[in-house]
């Protein structure tokens, strides 16, 4: 092991956060030639309140990233990517939910941003390898295709947001800490004694640290716009509401209205602005059209039995995927399922193997057992 | 100067041995070891406060006023007109804010250029919002100002025109005298920052009408933390610092008396090799430049090609990251900048060349190497050696992007 990694020069994304340190001090452990890279992704010194310890990308993140670098002894470089960000990925976040979508925006930033820059810095510095934080696992196959697989801690498991990855970006990546657990990274960190050991895990979108999505988007292209009716499925109007991007599929919260059973948001009709309520039993859907997928195993039937996932954290299931033309995919799930949301992503697994995944267009809502 | 610089940065102590080149001379130097001995020797036995009466205040007193006089006979002024400061940055808010102050009956116009260090366009921009006008002259794609412009800027208002001696990102020098000239034909002071140039040219403030000279002592082998604003007899300043009565009323606080004293060796060594120094370094500089010209075809040096700091040079390498060629030195030894870094250690487009008309395309590409005294023949050799391979992996579309 040692004898592969000696003097072979490995680029680590550093986020500030406890996973990539770990992944930054393990491979330097093992002997490789480790560079620390952080990307500048937002400039937080403008965002009116700067109190809020931020996302992934804030300034007191990139300062924890460099002490860690300093701490374990690698050269560290931060890399301003604030205006791919800006056009790509936040722009895209916006334009999404004026669109009628829930947007993933780290999904978005890996498929966009991430990967794709990372590499070319790693390459730039003369590195073979890009190495990250991220919970999953990349093996090679007999074939010589790279898989991407789960992390092996259930509960972390980030494979979902690493769905577009390419077969070129899969081969020059590798991501460390994908074959331990939580607790056990965390004990690594404590043991290196690493400044990051107890830190806590971003959960909010970086670039909206106060987790405000609507009070961003309105700042953004103001307020008023796409506000509307709340009806039920009949079109019966129920109430008023101030912007679509305020509901997503689901939601049972913030719709102000008194019913007799509990209402959660179906969907929302974006030419008539209107957001769609009904009972709990009225969300589950047969099915999606999905758009843009990337098959990182390429499907060798028509249609492939297999389970999905369609947003974080969701438990897979079972499902039957056709690939179409276009780079689109329908997905059947075997039991309808609520909470298919536009915008969000879908990834089919296989098991342990991410087979791809695509991003949701819309639902597909039909009569069950039709064929 | 001969002694070599003995850097061992830890991260590197992994990595292939390789050669340590301190290019970065612009942003700071090394101490020379005299001014070390000077500093160190200066902590150990003058402890005491220059003001106090006693004899520990006497010998420090001593020691403050023999530095004031190191430093005047830098500039050729008088050593009551040297005010020691926290450095060049407090220099120039003490020339720009000081003179404000002291001439608000006589006008709130002041004229600098576009170019200028940050310490001079934040003082500015200070004052405009406190309602001053500032005019900032353009500088053509050499990075020169126009005389006729500076002249035809001046108002009956105008109480101050401060323009830098030498460029720090570019090394292109301003005309002083001439800008000294037209001050004093029309009784305007002339604040000059002179932190980049001190070392590199020579600096007499009475032979060319300079009013305020900045001065700062890192840039010149001494400490940081130290610098001086020379402030010539008849030009009206104000303190912005207020306290004691130290530095003549004009600059209260103890004195940082070793860096002071560090700062007075420090001046007296780069003025007795400034001549010799400069007609080295130049030749070295040009080495350099002809040398990375040659690798790379597309490359082009920024600046004022002849009025320009022997031991600066400025290069653009169009459609290169400057970021991964920045680091990419540095992972091999060689310690270059580009022009301006953000607080997080970004690389940023440079307002001095955008000032120039320099494209962000092209100033997004371009790196400042600044020599030192101590540079060598060897080292400028090394990064000849080490560029080609540094600019393949760069070249954009080298290998494909992942998609």
């Amino acid at each position: 092991m040692m004898s592969d990694t000696v003097g072979k020069r490995v680029v680590v994304a550093m986020s500030g956060g406890v996973d990539s340190s770990v992944t930054a001090a393990l491979l330097k452990e093992q002997g490789y030639e480790v560079i620390g890279i952080s990307l500048q992704l937002w400039d937080h010194t403008q965002s009116p309140e700067e109190t809020t310890p931020g996302g992934c990308c804030s300034l007191d993140d990139l300062h924890d990233a460099r002490r860690v670098a300093e701490q374990i002894g690698i050269p560290f470089y931060v890399y301003n990517a604030e205006e791919e960000f800006r056009r790509l990925v936040v722009d895209d976040f916006v334009a999404e939910y004026f669109a009628g979508r829930t947007p993933n925006p780290c999904a978005r930033c890996n498929e966009r941003v991430k990967f794709g820059l990372l590499l070319d810095r790693a390459r730039e510095l003369g590195a073979e390898l890009l190495a990250t934080g991220h919970y999953a696992r990349i093996v090679r196959d007999e074939a010589g295709r790279y898989q991407l697989r789960t992390g092996l801690d259930s509960n972390k498991d980030q494979s979902y947001f690493l769905f577009t990855m390419s077969q070129e970006q899969l081969a020059r990546t590798i991501f460390p800490v994908g074959g331990l657990t939580k607790p056990e990274v965390r004990e690594l960190a404590e043991r290196f004694g690493l400044k990051t050991a107890a830190k806590s895990e971003s959960q909010e979108v970086c670039f909206i640290p106060d987790d405000n999505y609507a009070r961003f988007l309105e700042e953004e292209r103001g307020a008023g716009l796409l506000s509307g009716n709340i009806v039920d499925t009949t079109g019966k109007i129920l109430g008023r509401h101030q912007g679509l991007y305020r509901y997503t599929v689901g939601q049972r919260r913030g719709l102000g209205i008194a019913h007799a059973h509990p209402l959660h948001v179906l969907g929302v009709d974006l030419e008539r602005r209107d957001v769609i309520v009904g009972g709990k039993d009225e969300l589950p859907r047969q099915g999606l059209m999905a758009d843009a997928v990337n098959w990182i195993v390429p499907p060798e039937a028509v249609t492939i039995e297999t389970s999905c996932r369609i947003r974080y954290r969701h438990r897979p299931v079972a499902c039957r995927v056709t690939p179409l033309s276009d780079g689109r995919a329908e997905v059947r799930f075997v039991t309808p399922e609520p909470g298919v949301t536009p915008g969000q992503a879908v990834v089919f697994y296989d098991g342990a193997t991410v087979l791809g995944g695509g991003w949701i267009a819309e639902a597909i809502m039909d009569e069950p057992c039709n064929e | 100067m001969s002694r070599r610089l003995v850097v061992s940065y830890s991260h590197n102590r992994e990595f292939p041995p390789v050669q340590f080149v301190y290019l970065d001379n612009n942003a700071t130097t090394q101490l020379h070891p005299q001014v070390l001995d000077a500093f160190i020797a200066c902590s150990r036995e003058r402890f005491g406060n220059p003001s106090s009466i006693h004899w520990a205040g006497r010998e420090s007193r001593a020691a403050l006023e023999s530095a004031r006089e190191q430093v005047a006979r830098f500039c050729s002024c008088d050593p009551s007109e040297v005010i020691f400061t926290s450095g060049g940055t407090e220099a120039d808010n003490l020339a720009i804010k000081g003179v404000a102050a002291a001439s608000v009956r006589r006008g709130q116009h002041i004229i600098t250029t576009s170019v200028e260090h940050p310490a001079v366009l934040a003082s500015c921009l200070n004052l405009e919002q406190n309602g001053y006008a500032i005019t900032r002259l353009a500088v053509d794609r050499f990075g020169r100002i126009d005389l006729a412009q500076l002249e035809a800027a001046i108002t009956p208002k105008t109480i101050l025109i401060s323009a830098m001696w030498a460029n720090n990102e570019t090394g292109v020098i301003f005309p002083v005298a001439g800008i000294g000239d037209i001050a004093a034909r029309h009784r305007i002071p002339f604040h000059c920052d002179a932190v980049q140039a001190a070392g590199w040219l020579p600096l007499d403030v009475r032979a060319l009408g300079i009013g305020l000279l900045t001065l700062s002592g890192h840039k010149l082998h001494a400490p940081k933390g130290v610098g001086a604003l020379i402030t010539r007899k008849g030009v009206r300043l104000h303190a912005i610092l207020h306290g004691g009565g130290q530095e003549r009323n004009r600059r209260a606080g103890t004195e940082n008396l070793p860096a002071v004293v560090a700062f007075g060796v420090a001046c007296e060594l780069v003025a007795a090799s400034q001549a010799e120094a400069s007609d080295r370094v130049r030749l070295l500089r040009d080495q350099l430049e002809a040398g990375i010209l040659g690798l790379c075809p597309g490359a082009v040096v920024n600046g004022n090609p002849t009025e320009r700091l022997p031991n600066t040079t400025n290069i653009s390498f169009p459609g290169a990251r400057v970021d991964s060629l920045l680091a990419s030195l540095d992972l091999l030894g060689v310690a270059a900048s580009s022009g301006a870094a953000c607080s997080s250690g970004t690389v940023r487009h440079s307002p001095v060349l955008a000032a120039m008309g320099i494209s962000p395309e092209t100033a997004g590409g371009s790196i400042r190497f600044s020599l030192g005294r101590e540079t060598t023949g060897e080292e400028i050799r090394y990064v000849l050696e080490i560029l080609p391979t540094i600019l393949e992996r760069l070249r954009p579309g080298n290998a494909p992007r992942g998609a």
